[in-house]
């Protein structure tokens, strides 16, 4: 049985890929951009998604535009930024009821597709600029954006521990870019970058719904054009620096200690050993029945949440956990023995084929919803792979103890990050 | 078994109540690989005076045992229920609210496995005066993660503005020191009276069987023996009308101001039909006073008042219930200000009829994203039954909602008397990086 079916067409500078479901109620698309992460940029780029969504041509102020969006059966529209890998990726998302289900029959999803395109492509612009007066609304706001992940000190840590891990490359760029940067933004700087960004980007749009195929690819070809493109790829990975273990702590004003420990894995999504990682992260600390979860909160009873998780395009697993700050030795300890356990191979049949278990039942979830289902899509652009959902799960019920255990001696510790209250000072 | 179909939204809900008491909700999701499953007892952080099961006098337990339950029912003689779902392929969890438990898994195979899985740990208790103990370690962690969390501090500040003597306004986890008093003892106590059958609801959603998932709930409440139970007594204190505290700000290690407006609800003692109204009513003028597409929005928004972390939300429960509005801003005093002036230019006139049927227009597509989700359809579905109301009427009560309902909310509703403030501001001092 095939879980997803994915087809995907190339159309003019992008490629549309079309998922067609009876599972849901609404359409939902997915317009992703990406392009490498670059110091220069990345402030810019981050900036962008915010402007285009506040209004265009059509809708000239965000009153009128959510208005319109309002009176569209309350469509959801709303911009991302992720960083995958070495890319930094923005996605626009619009929701769309399916006129199946309402005694209105507007074509709706004809009407979402012209909106998305208007937003893409005719932004409120005058003189080769944005308009002045969204573009530092859209700074004043992006800096609070910013400064906003410093107060969640679980963001906080995780950022921290990226920056310190992976200095000097690529990847230790903030998502949403430099508070010292967006100042220095201008109407016509990002304006410039909006034309270079259509022109450069890798794009891609996604469509899924109960919707026609044909409907769609004929909606997009009409809707939305753009010049061809050879999208810029990077190479596979970038690693800066020697291979001592960082041992960095800061201190605040915090109750709680977040300790993020980062481990290179040297291992990218589609490598042949990417499935045994996959398990082995689920071993060690995916889940509640792991060893980091056990041994860290249930048996030593030192911290509430204890886990670990990949980031798969750039060859990370981090660890992450809150602890009393005189528990910091004992935390580490146990987290280290426990990814020396991996290594020697210590663990069960039964905790391999339950681990096994879930990460399926994780994945077939997760592509019950429309946005899951992009996201594992959208590793395949990423990765310049393709992967079906069913060859992924055949290839992951088939890593072996032998084949974790090999996987388990690529991953080297990098940094030990803690974030600590004042008393520790003393 | 009874069949209730929404046709519209073409799903269908079936529903038995089983002779000990259990109401259970079926509702087949066909081409979904999930299947979800609550198992939830009417019971949360707020129901902390009780007369216990076979006792004459009230009791007071100490603030966050419900929420101290529902961890400590996962451990089992022969070890930890999530080890038992994770090898059935399933991935269970709990939460604790103001009224609700709520045992939960997901699972793509073995569904009658993880459900009787699910049934049989919710019915079984296992405390210990060791396991108790060693809890205490994790929920007191749990407590500092929350307690440096400046949008958590933020919520329960306000509450504890809004509330003089209802637990609504005690934190769900409790505090270190209240947690400390708990023994297996109490926790028996609360389980015995609370956890009965005709107490609790159970929801299935997904694509099942609904004839054999049907059978074999009641097989397996057959097999247990159940007593009935007379009706549970709770107590409450009486409540004032008005806010406790007009204002409170907090300092906290953060670099962005936070602010939340908070209005007390008018009616404590609403249910069913009522409440669902009253309800929608006042969320429908909320939206229509600070939605994205609203007048107000565009001018707080161009004031550099308020950013994307804006938000706003009515809720009712028996008991309590307050309005929020508010989230980071450069300028808490100003924010509270201007809410002020737009809350109370509505309070006599001034709501549009167009404002209106796009609210109600935005609200019904909302719900039809929202029952996307099988995890919205069984805790919502779980949250309206405990206060004899239906989900699915959420759409056929808003259509109804006219322009002189919402005006009418507006005038009794919006009062200084009733309303209150909470801030979290930047602590003044210096961060020190080693």
């Amino acid at each position: 049985m095939t879980v997803i079916s994915e087809t995907v067409k190339e159309m003019q500078g992008y490629n549309l890929h079309i998922v067609k479901t009876e599972k849901f109620k609404t359409n939902t698309l997915v317009w992703k951009m990406k392009a490498p992460l670059s110091k220069k940029e990345v402030t810019l780029r981050a900036l962008l998604p915010y402007v285009l969504q506040s209004s265009s041509k059509k809708y000239p102020s965000s009153t009128k535009l959510r208005t319109f969006l309002d009176e569209l059966y309350g469509a959801s529209f709303y911009v991302d930024l992720a960083k995958k890998g070495e890319y930094h990726v923005i996605s626009f998302a619009l929701e769309i009821a399916n006129e199946k289900f309402l005694s209105d029959k507007t074509p709706l999803l004809r009407i979402g597709m012209e909106f998305l395109a208007e937003i893409l492509t005719n932004p409120n612009v005058a003189n080769d600029a944005f308009e002045q007066d969204t573009v530092e609304k859209e700074k004043r706001t992006h800096k609070q954006r910013i400064q906003s992940n410093f107060d969640d000190k679980m963001k906080y840590s995780s950022t921290r521990l990226v920056e310190e891990m992976c200095k000097g490359e690529r990847y230790a760029l903030h998502v949403h870019g430099e508070m010292n940067e967006v100042d220095g933004i201008t109407a016509q700087s990002l304006f410039s970058y909006y034309k270079k960004a259509f022109s450069e980007d890798e794009l891609d749009l996604y469509v899924i719904g109960d919707v026609s195929e044909n409907e769609v690819t004929a909606l997009a070809n009409e809707k939305m054009k753009f010049s061809p493109r050879q999208p810029q790829l990077l190479d596979r990975n970038e690693v800066v620096g020697d291979r001592e273990v960082k041992t960095i702590n800061e201190v605040q004003d915090v109750k709680q200690g977040k300790l993020n420990i980062g481990f290179r894995t040297n291992v990218l999504y589609g490598d042949e050993d990417y499935y045994a990682l996959q398990v082995l992260n689920g071993i060690y600390g995916g889940f509640s029945h792991s060893k980091l979860f056990i041994n860290v909160r249930e048996k030593a009873s030192l911290a509430y949440y204890a886990a670990s998780r990949l980031e798969s395009h750039k060859g990370l697993m981090m660890v992450m956990s809150g602890i009393e700050h005189k528990n910091y030795d004992q935390a580490v300890a146990i987290i280290n023995e426990q990814m020396v356990a991996m290594k020697k191979g210590d663990f069960s049949e039964q905790e391999l084929v339950q681990t096994k278990a879930v990460i399926r039942n994780q994945l077939l979830e997760t592509v019950d919803t429309a946005r899951g289902m992009i996201e594992i899509l959208y590793h395949n652009v990423v990765s310049h792979q393709n992967i079906t959902l069913d060859h992924w799960l055949v290839q992951m019920e088939r890593a072996t103890k032998e084949d974790i255990v090999k996987v388990a001696q690529k991953i080297q510790l990098d940094t030990v990050y803690f974030l600590t209250g004042q008393e520790a000072m003393q | 078994m009874e069949k209730i179909t929404f046709e519209q939204l073409q799903e269908e809900l079936y529903y038995e109540k089983l002779t000990n008491g259990l109401d259970v909700y079926i509702l087949p999701k066909i081409g979904f690989n999930k299947t979800y499953a609550t198992f939830t007892t009417k019971y949360g952080s707020v129901d902390n005076q009780f007369i216990p099961l076979g006792k004459e006098e009230f009791v007071k337990v100490p603030d966050g045992i419900a929420h101290f339950l529902e961890h400590k029912l996962f451990e089992k003689e022969d070890g930890d229920v999530f080890q038992q779902f994770s090898r059935q392929g399933a991935s269970a969890n709990a939460f604790t609210s103001f009224t609700r438990t709520a045992y939960l898994f997901s699972s793509t195979s073995d569904v009658e496995l993880n459900l009787e899985t699910l049934i049989d740990f919710v019915q079984d208790p296992y405390f210990t005066e060791k396991t108790v103990e060693k809890e205490k370690g994790i929920i007191g962690q749990e407590i500092t993660m929350y307690d440096d969390n400046p949008d958590w501090r933020l919520y329960f500040g306000l509450i504890e503005n809004l509330y003089q003597n209802h637990p609504v306004k005690i934190d769900i986890a409790g505090t270190i020191d209240s947690i400390s008093h708990i023994t297996k003892d109490l926790l028996y106590e609360c389980y015995n009276t609370f956890y009965h059958p005709s107490n609790m609801l159970l929801f299935v959603v997904g694509p099942v069987d609904v004839e054999k998932i049907m059978k074999q709930i009641k097989e397996n409440q057959a097999k247990k023996p159940f007593e009935s139970q007379p009706e549970i007594k709770r107590r409450f204190e009486a409540e004032k009308k008005e806010a406790n505290e007009g204002k409170k700000v907090l300092e906290m290690n953060v670099q962005t101001p936070k602010c939340l407006l908070g209005i007390k609800a008018l009616h404590h003692d609403q249910s069913g039909m009522e409440m669902l109204k009253n309800e929608l009513t006042t969320n429908v003028l909320l939206d229509m006073l600070f939605g994205k597409s609203s007048a107000n929005y565009e001018q707080l928004y161009n004031e550099g008042l308020i950013d994307d972390t804006f938000s706003y939300d009515y809720t009712q429960e028996s008991g309590f219930g307050f309005a929020m509005i508010g989230g980071d801003t450069s300028n808490p005093e100003q924010l509270v200000a201007r809410l002020k002036e737009m809350l109370f230019a509505v309070k006599n006139s001034g709501l549009t009829n167009e404002a209106l049927q796009r609210t109600k227009k935005k609200k019904i597509g909302g719900f039809l994203r929202a029952v996307n989700s099988p995890e919205f359809i069984a805790n919502q579905f779980t949250r309206y039954a405990f206060n004899e109301m239906n989900l699915f009427d959420v759409v056929p009560t808003l259509e109804k909602i006219t322009i002189d309902d919402v005006q009418r909310v507006a005038n009794e509703f919006i009062s200084e008397e009733r309303l209150s403030v909470c801030q979290v501001i930047p602590k003044k001092k210096i961060r020190a990086v080693l």
